[in-house]
């Protein structure tokens, strides 16, 4: 039984230590954290700040739109399935969740392969006459990437979706439509308020990870046209690499992810006192 | 005078038409003909709805069956079809083999490393991860809190984030392992045992207190509950964990990448990645696929093991209940 809540501890500690302890650190890491200074953080702060302000910008606004197709599209597909799925549930199910034994790599390279100049998307445009000659999307166009990215999270939003969606009474339904509502608004004053806490939670699944995302950015543009905040950090690992600037960039990536998370556990906590 | 009769008949026929038109179930399918009128017909068919659905499952899908055509190409194009053949599998005689899956010494030793990675880990977490949900769900007072906090702040943070502070623990501080296989396993196993934690948790949660609190009533001792009557409910669980952590890992190529001390010890999974950005030939192709294909293969195993399982206890049950009978 020692064994059962000792090592399971060690692993905890390991991953405190992980993701916590090497922040800090110059090249002469300081684990005493009275002797922690501020001066490497502050000069990197000025630096992330100053310069890289567009790639910061440019990260929100991608991730903002990203997210927001994402949650389009898995509400249509989660709802379409949990109400009008009927017998074909099963079917519907098995070819939603086909996308998450399918390695992310692959379906970035299926669109990398699609996407080029000889490649089938532009065989088919030029075939009906959209574009007069093949577009080159792979070299930093930012509807590649923003879609790239969509294509990537959107099957992790739609499960947790679809599981709450399914579990709404249809008789609340029922009773938005008895009491004069018509579909559209049934949907907007009883669905939408009921899935909130999905939505949520959903969001949090899909739009925390984008936020680290540099290898849908690296593979369908590459060009510093697209640069994302992901890709500082990875360029920081590659080039310089290994030094307080990593670990500095991954330091203000945490704290600045600890709000929405904040937010949402604040949400549900005040969601489940109201139950 | 029969014609009169046949009029009269037929002037009744048409206005019993139009009365039936006018009045009952075909007043609303007249108005669903018109575009609005089927537009403000509440209870129509969700086409758009499900045909936005088929397009969806199209668009997510459709990549990725033709990404695996391409592997079984006949030409060095990995974007247009030009004929069937196993070369960039392994290799035709015809051709020149080197750049082949299972020929090419770089592509076939990162194919085993991706092997070795993902079966350890799954042995290592699975166990772990089962042993710690066990040991959470006893716990009182703040610990389950913080430990749920932990699992779902590794669900939802980017691996990115991960895979820099595993490099910078094992190059400041556990200098011991070096980077490679050793550094590998180990953080693939930090980060992947949160998935048999939170699912058996949830499945513990389900399954409550009570057949624990009776096995030991019985006479048997904690151990002896925890592994004859605890686990066997579990085995559903510890199969889907298996399944899953054996397919995030092999598709792993974040941490992994950091990590890897060298060119030997990067998976078929890096190896995909670095390729992608420059030289992409149905070799690579190849090399994702067989990357689904091992996912399918343990998910099958699993499906026939819990149906082994099942099957078993179903006839135990029978056998129970014949005894009681």
């Amino acid at each position: 039984m020692l064994i059962l809540f000792l090592l399971p501890f060690y692993v905890v500690v390991s991953i405190a230590f992980g993701t916590v302890d090497p922040v800090f650190q110059s090249p002469l890491p300081v684990y005493q954290p009275w002797f922690w200074t501020t001066k490497y953080l502050l000069n990197e702060w000025n630096f992330v700040i100053g310069e890289f302000r567009p790639v910061e910008l440019r990260t929100l606004v991608y991730v903002v739109l990203a997210s927001a197709i994402c949650l389009v599209i898995a509400y249509t597909v989660a709802y379409y399935v949990a109400r009008y799925g009927g017998k074909r549930k099963g079917l519907f199910l098995t070819l939603l969740i086909a996308p998450f034994f399918i390695s992310y790599l692959m379906r970035m390279l299926s669109w990398v392969e699609l996407l080029q100049p000889s490649g089938y998307v532009n065989n088919v445009l030029t075939f009906l006459h959209i574009t007069p000659h093949p577009i080159n999307w792979l070299a930093g166009v930012p509807f590649t990437v923003v879609i790239g990215l969509v294509y990537g999270y959107v099957p992790y939003m739609i499960l947790p979706l679809y599981g709450f969606l399914d579990r709404i009474d249809q008789r609340q339904l029922e009773a938005g439509r008895d009491l004069g509502a018509n579909p559209f608004w049934t949907f907007v004053r009883v669905t939408l308020p009921l899935s909130k806490p999905a939505i949520l939670a959903s969001l949090v699944i899909v739009t925390l990870p984008m936020f680290g995302d540099y290898y849908t950015n690296n593979l369908l543009s590459g060009s510093p046209k697209t640069t994302m905040f992901g890709n500082l950090l990875d360029n920081s690992m590659e080039a310089t690499g290994q030094g307080p600037e990593a670990a500095i960039l991954v330091l203000f990536l945490v704290v600045f992810l600890m709000i929405p998370m904040l937010y949402y556990m604040r949400e549900t906590a005040k969601a489940q006192r109201q139950q | 005078m029969s014609e009169t009769v046949s009029k009269r008949r037929q002037a009744d026929r048409l206005k019993a038409d139009r009365l039936k038109e006018e009045a009952g179930p075909s007043a609303s399918s007249r108005r669903s003909r018109t575009p609005l009128g089927w537009w403000r017909n509440p209870w129509r068919r969700p086409h758009i709805l499900a045909s936005a659905t088929w397009l969806y499952v199209a668009w997510s899908l459709l990549p990725v069956i033709i990404a695996i055509a391409i592997s079984f190409n006949s030409g060095r194009s990995n974007s247009v079809w030009q004929g069937f053949s196993f070369q960039w599998w392994w290799g035709h005689p015809k051709f020149d083999p080197s750049g082949a899956l299972l020929v090419s010494p770089e592509l076939r030793t990162a194919l085993i490393q991706s092997l070795r990675l993902s079966f350890v880990t799954m042995f290592i977490a699975v166990p772990l991860g089962v042993a710690f949900a066990i040991g959470i769900s006893r716990w009182r007072g703040p610990a389950p809190a913080g430990a749920n906090f932990l699992m779902l702040f590794s669900f939802v943070v980017p691996e990115i984030i991960i895979g820099i502070s595993m490099f910078l623990f094992f190059t400041y501080l556990l200098k011991v392992v070096h980077l490679g296989t050793g550094a590998q396993l180990l953080s693939l196993v930090t980060y992947q045992v949160s998935y048999p934690v939170i699912i058996v948790r949830a499945r513990l949660l389900s399954i409550g207190k009570e057949y624990e609190e009776a096995a030991t009533d019985l006479g048997a001792s904690p151990t002896q509950a925890i592994r004859r009557v605890l686990l066997p409910m579990l085995y559903p669980a510890i199969l889907v964990s298996f399944a899953l952590v054996f397919a995030d890992t092999i598709d792993d190529f974040i941490t992994v990448r950091y990590l890897s001390g060298g060119a030997n010890t990067e998976p078929l999974s890096v190896k995909i990645y670095n390729f992608s950005r420059g030289s992409l030939t149905p070799a690579i192709n190849a090399a994702a696929t067989f990357l689904l294909l091992s996912t399918l293969a343990v998910a099958l195993i699993g499906v026939f093991l819990y149906r082994r399982i099942t099957s078993g206890q179903r006839g135990q049950t029978q056998e129970m209940t014949g005894y009681l009978s």
